[in-house]
């Protein structure tokens, strides 16, 4: 039953694929925006949402707990993401980071006790970090229009599809009881409040101290989502001298 | 005169005209690479000092003045209302906007306190340098720093950081432009605000 399920959702997925290949190819530093009033709509609702919820928690959060208990949380969180790596490590043709990925779950997820420690990185097996957008991007799918989604934050069309095929092929998804499911869960939400309080500063300095925060975090979310896909960021090097000179 | 002569007067000529028109390259691989390893050599004693944050984001200040071509970088951000401005506008947006970019950066860098940052490759790229550098956190992830040296300003001074990818000055023309934007393209507006905020 389970894998019947499995394979409905892969079609559904297979499908979807489709949506993605019509919106045009984007070049590195360009900025492809068509729902910017919806966007922005979005941002005004997400910002208000983290100032009233999500950062005074995070704050919170980060000083009752110790710290090598956050860590604790966020490992467990990080080792049952990595099926879901697995996967899209052989969607992609990437026999390599498959192996290590699934070593690393392995030797984790038992001397490592379900990932409360990390004995695969001591290791140097680590076969990184994988989701479905980059998979739509290896079979070159292009990115789309930006999209600030509520509560989940920027994103790009072909990664807002991403996003929902990761959800529905999760490994964990597929096999654990709802109690396991809402463990599972619970330790992701606490390894992203750590984030949030670990880089307070940053996220506030964008969020809160820029002219247009809804600007800012679009080209600093597309910068390091290219740069993170592997774009060559040399594409976008260029040389402001040539700049300088040029109007003189 | 014959043919000959001429051509070679033609071609000591260009000579002379090509060198004065294109800035000389003496920037090596090496120069490069050591004025990363000051900046980083710098920043590591600052997050490893245990200083206030105060204390910290003034002594990061005086690394941006020290190494970064602020001049350079405050134009660019500026970008077409750099060209109608006026040497004095230019000047006092310089001030204002090299402490509003260190202590902005600085807030960044104090966020690898504990960590560690390390030179790990040096090349030529273009026009300029490009110096990779590691950032070891203190739970031991690590992060790539990007830093683009050029000696274009007459000294080797580094104009550009990227860091996980996020290219320092594209990110600042797009705020400053909206700070203008916000104060209809006012830019005695736009110092009088940075001064305030810095």
């Amino acid at each position: 039953m389970v894998r019947m399920a499995f394979f409905t959702k892969l079609c559904f997925a297979v499908a979807m694929i489709g949506l993605g290949a019509c919106s045009p190819q984007v070049l590195t530093t360009e900025i492809h925006d068509p729902y910017e009033t919806a966007n922005r709509r979005t941002h005004t609702f997400n910002k208000a949402i983290d100032r009233t919820l999500v950062r005074p928690v995070a704050i919170g959060y980060s000083q009752i707990m110790d710290d090598s208990l956050e860590n604790v949380i966020s490992n467990v969180a990080s080792n049952l993401s990595v099926p879901s790596h697995v996967i899209n490590n052989l969607l992609q043709g990437d026999l390599e980071s498959a192996v290590k990925n699934t070593v690393k779950f392995g030797i984790n997820s038992t001397i490592g006790l379900a990932g409360i420690a990390t004995p695969a990185a001591e290791l140097g097996i680590d076969g990184g970090r994988s989701d479905f957008g980059q998979t739509l991007h290896v079979w070159g799918i292009s990115e789309g229009a930006y999209l600030e989604l509520p509560m989940l934050g920027p994103s790009t069309s072909r990664d807002a599809l991403g996003t929902a095929v990761d959800y529905l092929l999760d490994p964990i998804g597929q096999i654990a009881s709802a109690q396991q499911q809402a463990f599972a869960t619970s330790t992701q939400v606490g390894s992203l409040l750590t984030r949030r309080g670990q880089f307070t500063g940053t996220v506030d300095s964008v969020l809160y101290d820029s002219a247009d925060s809804y600007a800012q975090m679009r080209s600093i979310f597309l910068q390091r989502r290219r740069f993170e896909l592997g774009g060559a960021q040399e594409e976008a090097y260029f040389d402001p001298y040539d700049d300088i000179f040029d109007d003189e | 005169m014959n043919n000959t002569h001429r051509r070679a007067i033609i071609l000591g000529l260009g000579a002379v005209f090509f060198n004065k028109a294109t800035p000389a390259f003496a920037l090596s691989t090496d120069q490069a690479s050591q004025l990363v390893g000051k900046v980083v050599d710098d920043i590591n004693a600052v997050i490893q000092s245990g200083r206030s944050r105060a204390a910290m984001l003034d002594a990061f200040e005086k690394i941006f003045a020290r190494y970064a071509d602020v001049k350079t970088i405050a134009r660019y951000a500026l970008g077409r209302d750099a060209r109608s401005a006026s040497a004095a506008q230019m000047a006092k947006f310089t001030d204002v906007f090299s402490r509003y970019i260190s202590r902005k950066y600085g807030a960044r860098f104090n966020e690898f306190v504990g960590g560690r940052i390390d030179v790990s490759s040096t090349r030529k790229v273009k026009s300029f340098h490009e110096v990779k550098a590691v950032v070891t956190f203190r739970g031991g992830s690590k992060m790539e720093i990007v830093f683009l040296v050029s000696d274009r300003s007459g000294q080797p001074l580094f104009f550009n950081i990227f860091i996980e990818g996020i290219n320092m000055l594209l990110t600042e023309r797009t705020e400053i432009g909206a700070m203008l934007d916000r104060r209809q393209g006012d830019l005695d507006a736009l110092i009088s605000d940075l001064r305030e905020k810095g």
